[in-house]
């Protein structure tokens, strides 16, 4: 967060400093104004990004259970919040046909857990079970903080970067020219900033992507991990995953910026199933098919230290 | 002389966290063991309504009814009485739970009587409070582990003593019934 302040902050006084160059402003207000801004939608987004993100899906808190399905819903939320440790999140359900499930909030005191209707109808309780540990972990790792503030700055990012540009746009010819000269002037090492300035200008909405996708991948494999050590049963979540892949149509009412709190992509994109450089540094989901071999992995290993024996006890 | 007193400053700052990093470790452990506390207590409160919500559409296994009862009053009456020792709790509650998972089994065996809306409601709702029970145990006996190995490994057990940390009892399945897979007979009714 200190980070995305500093690259506003660049950005802004930046921008100053080729008008200086002009002649135009001695004082940087654009510099000042974009700072401002920066920690103003950081706070912002702190205090209502999980609300905003839960309104953008569409998702109604789920207060007094009617159906046999939502008491097992709020029955298996409070048992995965025994296991973890934590106190119970706020669940919502968001009335979607296809399986997905996502948490978000500031910290285990308050948190928020959504899972669509689709997930509700195509899972039994122990991959139910399974869904709702991995969301915890993501609660107890305190990864909804950090995952929802993302998912707000990309959006904010990209909605200054758009307005700056066309502001830029309208007065491009002069400006380019100008502060080219000027900056030749003034001599090579004004000229380097002023050209790392443009480019971090050009890429800014790609570096948050990118560092949303990156911290997102290396935390889904550790949710991963905490929902097998919640329900010691690592072959549910690897059955879960398995059927939401299979029903991989495009969750239509999680939006592009929520993508990486999701459990699965819920944009449905090839590169989840690719592996290598290319999906390593765009998707915001490791492999599906490695997460379930892992998983299964851990399940079969448990399977052998009990002597082949699964005493689960719960029936569906 | 100035190493001396640089070891001496980082011994006593690693005294101190291996200290404070123990003394956590054991109120978690309390706070976990509270919380199983909490789930047997709720366990207590609801059975009664849970028997008599299908004491009616069940008269034909009263057995299994009033062994469900009787198990729950001793174990309430083990708990008041005061906190006599993880082990006499724990088996008053292992025997609760053999007794309600006996009800859910028996429960399985009447087709007709599962498709009654109240007793599929009877069934997540003992589902629920078997697997919270289950649940906090997990939490108690990991957080318990988890002090009871950071108190014992080296270095840490140099300062066990001053934090007063002492071995904590895991909850164990006392009874060797529970132990068993319970055997479900399919081939009847």
């Amino acid at each position: 967060m200190i980070g995305f302040v500093l690259f506003f902050a660049w950005l802004g006084f930046g921008g100053d400093y080729v008008w200086a160059l002009q002649g135009h402003h001695p004082f940087p207000w654009v510099g000042i104004v974009l700072t401002a801004v920066a920690i103003f939608t950081t706070w912002h987004t702190y205090k209502t990004g999980p609300e905003k993100v839960l309104w953008a899906t569409g998702a109604q808190e789920l207060i007094d259970p009617q159906t046999d399905a939502e008491r097992q819903v709020v029955n298996v939320v409070e048992e995965m919040a025994i296991a973890a440790g934590v106190p119970r999140p706020r669940i919502w359900i968001v009335p979607d046909d296809d399986p997905n499930a996502f948490a978000t909030g500031h910290d285990p005191l308050d948190s928020h857990i959504a899972v669509t209707r689709g997930l509700l109808k195509i899972c039994n309780r122990d991959e139910l079970q399974a869904v709702i540990g991995h969301e915890l972990g993501h609660v107890k790792n305190l990864d909804v903080r950090l995952m929802t503030t993302l998912a707000a700055l990309v959006g904010a990012v990209l909605l200054v970067r758009d307005g700056m540009g066309r502001m830029m746009v309208g007065r491009g010819g002069r400006l380019g020219r100008d502060s080219g000269r000027r900056a030749r002037d003034a001599g090579p090492l004004v000229a380097i900033l002023l050209a790392l300035w443009v480019i971090s200008w050009i890429i800014a909405p790609l570096v948050t992507q990118l560092l949303a996708f990156a911290v997102s991948r290396r935390r889904e494999y550790l949710a991963d991990d905490m929902s097998a050590q919640f329900t010691r049963n690592p072959l549910a979540l690897a059955s879960a995953l398995e059927k939401i892949e299979s029903a991989a149509a495009p969750t239509a009412s999680i939006k592009r910026g929520a993508a990486h709190l999701c459990i699965a992509d819920p944009l449905g994109r090839r590169l989840t199933n690719h592996e290598g450089w290319l999906a390593d540094t765009f998707a915001t989901h490791p492999p599906m098919g490695m997460r379930i071999s892992r998983l299964k992995g851990m399940g079969y290993a448990q399977l052998k230290k009990e002597g082949g024996s699964s005493t689960s006890f719960a029936p569906a | 002389m100035w190493v001396l007193l640089i070891l001496i400053v980082v011994v006593g700052l690693w005294v101190v966290s291996a200290y404070n990093g123990l003394i956590s470790l054991k109120n978690q452990t309390v706070n976990a063991f509270k919380q199983i506390d909490v789930q047997l207590k709720r366990r207590h409160d609801l059975i009664p309504n849970l028997v008599n919500a299908v004491k009616g559409a069940m008269d034909f296994e009263r057995s299994t009814l009033e062994a469900v009862i009787q198990a729950r009053n001793q174990a309430v009456k083990v708990n008041a009485s005061g906190p006599e020792g993880i082990k006499q709790i724990s088996q008053a509650e292992n025997t609760l739970s053999g007794a309600l998972s006996r009800l859910l089994v028996t429960v399985e065996r009447y087709p007709d009587l599962k498709a009654t809306g109240n007793i599929g409601q009877l069934q997540e709702e003992l589902t629920s409070t078997e697997n919270r029970i289950a649940f906090a145990r997990q939490l108690y006996n990991d957080t318990a582990t988890q002090y009871n190995t950071k108190q014992q490994q080296f270095p840490t057990t140099l300062v066990a003593g001053l934090a007063h940390a002492e071995r904590t009892d895991l909850w164990e399945i006392e009874d060797q019934t529970e132990r068993a897979v319970p055997q479900v007979d399919l081939s009847r009714r």
